[in-house]
């Protein structure tokens, strides 16, 4: 078994770079990347603060995380594990986060649908790449050269901060969109759904039903 | 009596070790389910996992970014003192607590509810959670720390089952949780999944967080009967194709076990719970006179804490 495709990429990337990109590809990162989660963007978005930073041409990659991490007294920082939190939830955020910062590179856990990805994701020439595992926490803190700054710390928290990190061969990532706006988990979701029936068979629904509640298996909670 | 200096010493390193060092039996688990994997996405993603526990301990950095939220498992022997008494203990393990996430570093992952208020130190409001357990034996002074720091967000689900539900229900509802939480690989497997069933409400998720996270794997659950469910459990998981990440794969459950506990006449309470590819837990046990033994395995379910009868045996002849 020869195993997925290796892809080196700047987190600038060119509209090329991201265009050859397939789904199912293993990413490793160079340059600058940078944290954005709730509070960002509600900060951000909602509060109209100012970003204290030049995107995109300072970083195209915005990373769903909050990483482990201190500050010191000193003001200098030590980041030991960095893993993603899952993206789903960020989905009425994120095409007023694009359209404002240029992000080409959407970074977290488990991907958006192929719904946002057509509809937002291409659009802008932007693609999702998943962490793997997860978390492979000590990998890519390895590929962390340094961290350049951390922004609203004091008005967000260390978790929810805008933490900017530069990035030296920093991976694995998986290519999980393409500018098709194709979706690597639904292709799969899609493959595993042809067991559902085989599984399920010999259970029964429970006696006292739930509202909203499905029988079809190929369908997501999120 | 036990010292109360070596009870947050022993915290502190037991902090660090949970955060860092995968424990063995479940490395055991993912190594043999890295060979059988043949799903290629699902396969890469096992290896980058094996790959990031060897790192995680190379570096002396927390394995995964999300370091989840610690919580402690004391158990204590019948004779056991602590210095300082038992809120001296419990102001020990948040202090270590809030040491080691600044030390480590962990992620300061808890918040207030309402204000997302954080303290940069996983303490707050009932924050870490510290429960208690008492033995029997061995005799004489010691105290068992267990930490564990477990993922919040996936894979866990509660439902009122009823008799008639039977196995078929019980069944259904664990396939339930592992396709709604597996998707995509939000219960990031593959993963020790842990059952809770009967108790009342909180006694049933309580049960199942302790099964997946107190119990190693390879155990079974002392009852031949349940232990026969925990294999056909196993089995049945990794049978519905889905592997890491909720890729194409064959493994999704490194073990299943289950726990149960006496429950309403009319009911059948079940909960579900995943203890992730980061399964963090460390042991101490703390003896009167000083000595340190860590470990891996929690040892909770001992048939002491599974007692069915009013009295236990031992003591009971002491009382009379």
């Amino acid at each position: 078994m020869s195993g997925p495709r290796e892809v080196q990429l700047s987190t600038t990337p060119s509209p090329e770079a991201v265009s050859d990109l397939r789904l199912g590809d293993v990413v490793y990162l160079d340059g600058l990347m940078y944290t954005a989660r709730e509070g960002v963007y509600m900060r951000a978005l909602e509060d109209r603060a100012n970003i204290p930073m030049d995107l995109p041409s300072d970083s195209a990659a915005n990373f769903h995380c909050s990483p482990a991490a201190r500050i010191n007294a000193d003001g200098s920082f030590d980041m030991g594990a960095v893993t993603a939190t899952a993206s789903f939830r960020f989905a009425k955020w994120l095409p007023e986060w694009m359209a404002k910062t240029g992000a080409k590179l959407i970074v977290g856990k488990g991907g958006m649908t192929s719904r946002d990805y057509k509809d937002y994701f291409v659009p802008n020439g932007a693609v999702y790449l998943s962490t793997v595992g997860y978390g492979t926490g000590a990998l890519l803190g390895r590929g962390v050269e340094t961290v350049e700054a951390v922004h609203w710390n004091e008005e967000l928290g260390l978790a929810q901060a805008m933490w900017v990190i530069k990035c030296n061969r920093m991976g694995p990532f998986i290519v999980a969109s393409d500018l098709n706006g194709d979706c690597l988990f639904e292709r799969e979701n899609a493959k595993i759904a042809e067991n559902v029936a085989r599984v399920y068979k010999g259970t029964k629904p429970a006696v006292l039903k739930r509202y909203g509640e499905t029988d079809d298996r190929t369908d997501e909670v999120i | 009596m036990i010292p109360i200096q070596l009870i947050q010493e022993t915290a502190e390193a037991l902090m660090d070790k949970a955060a860092i060092e995968i424990p063995q039996d479940y490395l055991d688990g993912l190594r043999a389910a890295a060979n059988t994997e043949d799903g290629e996405l699902s396969s890469f993603v096992l290896k980058a996992m094996l790959e990031n526990y060897e790192v995680a301990k190379k570096d002396r950095r927390a394995m995964c970014g999300d370091t989840g939220v610690p919580r402690w498992f004391v158990k204590l022997g019948n004779e056991t003192q602590v210095e300082g008494g038992m809120v001296a203990l419990e102001a020990a393990l948040r202090r270590a607590t809030a040491n080691s996430t600044n030390g480590v570093p962990l992620r300061p992952n808890r918040v207030h509810p309402l204000w997302r208020t954080d303290h940069n130190n996983n303490v707050g409001i009932g924050a870490p959670e510290i429960e208690y357990g008492f033995e029997p034996e061995p005799e004489g002074e010691w105290i068992d720390l267990i930490t564990v720091h477990k993922g919040g967000l996936f894979g866990t689900d509660y439902r009122m089952l009823f008799p008639s539900d039977g196995i078929p229900g019980i069944k259904r509802f664990y396939l339930d949780s592992l396709m709604a939480f597996g998707k995509r690989g939000l219960a990031c497997q593959p993963a020790i999944i842990g059952i809770g069933l009967g108790g009342s409400k909180d006694i049933c998720m309580t049960l199942g967080k302790r099964a997946s996270t107190l119990r190693v794997v390879g155990s079974r659950n002392s009852d031949p009967r349940i232990a026969e469910l925990e294999d056909e459990f196993k089995e049945l998981g990794n049978s519905i194709g889905m592997g890491a990440m909720g890729f194409v794969g064959k493994n999704m459950v490194i073990d299943c076990n289950i726990e149960v506990g006496f429950c309403h006449t009319g009911g059948m309470p079940m909960s579900v719970h995943a203890f992730c590819l980061s399964s963090r837990r460390a042991v101490a046990r703390i003896h009167a006179d000083g000595r340190v033994a860590y470990r891996t395995d929690p040892d909770w379910f001992t048939d002491y804490q599974r007692r069915e009868k009013i009295d236990w045996a031992p003591f009971r002849a002491v009382a009379e």
